[in-house]
């Protein structure tokens, strides 16, 4: 599913980032790569953009570049950590 | 904790460095090599790792700093005088993730690196800055770095962070993992200078890269660079510290959905707030002193030309903008604890809606709100928005942020026309929400402008946004100091120079000719002719002629108008002895009070500005067609302005 379905506290792993390279680049460079962890924070006031934790730093994207980016929904219990 | 390693087995003996580094720019010292002399280092980093906090510790400069990424564009160099080698020169790069270059700012850091930057030696050491907080994404940056094969000293800024959270690095594994001295410091605390010290006087002693030993992967891709960055953490007992819980619970109210927004404009509404009530008696005070002190001086003087020159001319216009320094001190301290404290990264994720709704880009966020400040950093910041026509359109709505060089005028003409009443039952005052309406009319000029210049010009596809939010840190005060020390300083001197210079040519030209040793009167004088010229195209406007002087004065700097006003009212004997600011109730009404700061709120009366938006886009084209679309636009906007008012008051 994409990263901008994920509701807030849910988590997921990230499976791929289909952007163009230099936005997948800057985004892998802040730890959005297959296999991390990333976990949805809160909305901004307005709904969006969305706040994500993806190892140890909170990054801000809008839902429009967030859909580009396919995760799987981690189990009920990984959600323990918010 | 802290411990300088350098991988002690690999030491290579060589003549001790201070007898070469004590004779900077001789020739080649005993032992002749290149190897073992350095004079130029350069510092680079991430964005947001604390590279020009460290920059200005070392070398005793001031560059900006601030809690957001992508503070510094440009690279800046200055000697290590303040840290005892005044031989050296530091040069502090913009932050980059890789070097892989996408926006301008991370092609400078890469040119200076690379030694390709026209007019910057080529550095001879490397000191990289890591935010040892977040160990495994800000190591991805160590394999390009160091595989330039130049002596490196890694520093791991934030250690006392780090050791406050729990968490845990080992410097000497990482030293063995990376082949590099590491280091462990605190760049806004101070702790941790005598590793870098010693890694500068024992430049030469050691070896310092060891070839064969760090497998530094080839990465061009940054999955494999992750991976790397990862392994190597993990094997020096990286230990992540415990989450900001503080962070996080501030976050969790600063970004409420509906605490969130208020919260926002109660900080905008108190900064203004604050800027009146507390800012205008200390400017009043500051008034009095300067005035009797002027008084006293001009006593001595005997009563001829001179004293008119000194005390009417020079000093009127000089002290009529001085007295705006504790609004400029109140409104750059306000900054500075909303930049130092990572709020203002939370007010772009707030304020994103908006700018998407106007087809900025996310980016533009962080420029626009340094033109608040002043437009020619802004102008200067937006190098690190890639798409060219994305950056043209962020440069055209800069000017039109009230900067604080709208202060004084502002200031001045609402002082003097706004009666100092509460409205909303003693919420705000009359005054400070009339001064917020000009910054939000500069606002929605910006966003029409914006509008605009995608709907017409730019047809580029929206660039992500993707922002960093900063954890939240006490502003330090003597960060907090130094910025309005600096600020104080910078506004000290444009008012004894540019301001001065003005004032004197507006003086002069305000008593010639003389006829038979007598100054001529203001009416007849050079400048009186010239204003009555030009009084029928800004009549319509409120505007008398002293204004229209005014105002062709301030196309120099914006508050140039408050020195000119200043000298031109002091020259008037009908207005010699009143203060300023009742002196302009002679010349106008209330509407052409408020068309005169619609005026400013719009037009773009800056040299600087104009200069930088020349240099920026290589050509006078897009400045021209600025300062013109500027000027119509507050031209017709005071029209409005004052015609409202005479028809709806009258």
């Amino acid at each position: 599913m994409a990263l901008s379905d994920l509701r807030v506290g849910q988590s997921g792993t990230l499976e791929a980032v289909e952007l163009p390279e230099r936005v997948s680049d800057h985004l892998a460079h802040l730890g959005f790569l297959p296999g991390a962890s990333v976990e949805v924070l809160r909305r901004a006031p307005a709904g969006d953009p969305t706040v994500y934790r993806i190892d140890g730093v909170e990054v801000a994207l809008r839902s429009e570049t967030a859909r580009h980016i396919t995760v799987e929904l981690a189990g009920a219990q990984a959600e323990s950590g918010r | 904790m802290s411990d300088c390693c350098g991988p002690s087995s690999t030491a290579v003996l060589e003549p001790p460095v201070e007898s070469v580094a004590g004779a900077p720019g001789g020739p080649a010292g005993p032992g002749g090599t290149r190897k073992g002399r350095i004079r130029t280092i350069a510092l680079i980093g991430p964005p947001n790792c604390g590279k020009s906090t460290l920059f200005n510790r070392l070398t005793g400069m001031r560059q900006k700093v601030a809690n957001y990424p992508g503070v510094t564009v440009e690279h800046h160099s200055g000697s290590m005088k303040s840290f005892g080698r005044a031989d050296l020169t530091l040069i502090d790069l913009p932050g980059i993730y890789s070097l892989a270059t996408y926006s301008e700012d991370a092609r400078v850091a890469v040119d200076v690196l690379k030694g390709n930057m026209p007019g910057v030696p080529a550095p001879d050491a490397v000191l990289l800055v890591l935010d040892c907080m977040h160990m495994n994404r800000q190591l991805m940056l160590a394999a390009p770095i160091l595989s330039l094969g130049l002596p490196t000293l890694v520093l791991l800024n934030m250690a006392d962070l780090l050791e406050d959270r729990g968490g845990k690095i080992d410097a000497l594994a990482l030293a063995h993992e990376l082949g590099h001295p590491v280091a462990l410091i605190s760049a806004s605390r101070g702790t941790g200078m005598e590793l870098i010290r010693s890694f500068l006087d024992q430049f030469g002693q050691f070896e310092m890269t060891r070839p064969g030993s760090a497998q530094m992967p080839i990465l061009q891709s940054p999955a494999s660079c992750r991976r790397w960055a990862t392994q190597v953490s993990s094997r020096s007992r990286f230990e992540a510290p415990a989450s900001p819980l503080w962070t996080r619970r501030l976050d969790a109210v600063l970004l409420d959905r509906v605490w969130g927004p208020i919260i926002f404009v109660v900080v905008v509404i108190a900064v203004f707030q604050v800027v009146f009530s507390v800012g205008q008696p200390l400017s009043d005070g500051l008034g009095d002193v300067l005035t009797r002190a002027g008084g006293a001086v001009a006593s001595l003087l005997p009563n001829n030309w001179l004293r008119a020159l000194l005390r009417d001319g020079l000093w009127n216009g000089v002290q009529s903008v001085l007295v705006f320094l504790p609004q400029i001190l109140l409104l750059f301290l306000f900054i500075g604890i909303l930049e130092d404290s990572g709020y203002l990264a939370r007010a772009a994720l707030i304020a994103d809606r908006v700018m998407r709704a106007i087809g900025l880009n996310g980016k533009a966020f962080i420029p626009l709100l340094s033109a608040y400040a002043c437009a020619v950093p802004a102008i200067m910041a937006t190098r690190t928005i890639e798409n060219k026509r994305e950056r043209l359109a962020t440069i055209m709505v800069a000017p039109f942020m009230t900067c604080s060089a709208r202060l004084p005028i502002y200031t001045l003409v609402i002082a003097a026309f706004i009666p100092n009443k509460s409205i909303l039952g003693h919420l705000i005052g009359l005054r400070a929400s009339v001064m917020l309406g000009l910054y939000v009319l500069g606002f929605l000029a910006a966003m029409v402008t914006a509008r605009l210049m995608n709907s017409r010009v730019m047809k580029a596809s929206p660039a992500p946004f993707v922002l960093e939010l900063p954890q939240y840190r006490w502003p330090t005060p003597r960060s907090l100091a130094l910025r309005l020390y600096d600020r104080g300083m910078l506004f000290v001197k444009k008012a004894g120079t540019i301001i001065l210079a003005c004032t004197f040519v507006v003086w002069v030209l305000s008593v010639l000719p003389a006829h038979g040793g007598n100054f001529s009167a203001l009416t007849t004088s050079v400048i009186g002719r010239l204003g009555h010229l030009i009084e029928p195209a800004i009549h319509p406007l409120g505007f008398d002629w002293k204004i229209g002087i005014g105002l062709l004065s301030s196309i120099v700097a914006r508050e140039v108008i408050v020195g000119t006003l200043g000298t031109l009212y002091g020259v008037d004997p009908a207005t010699h002895s009143a203060s300023l600011q009742a002196a302009l109730h002679h010349d106008m009404t209330m509407g052409g009070a408020i068309a005169l700061v619609v005026f400013f709120a719009f037009a773009m009366q800056c040299t600087s500005t104009i200069a930088v938006v020349r240099r920026e886009t290589n050509g006078w084209k897009w400045p021209a067609i600025q300062f013109a679309y500027m000027s119509c636009v507050a031209y017709v906007g005071a029209l409005i302005t004052n015609q409202v008012f005479l028809h709806l008051f009258r």
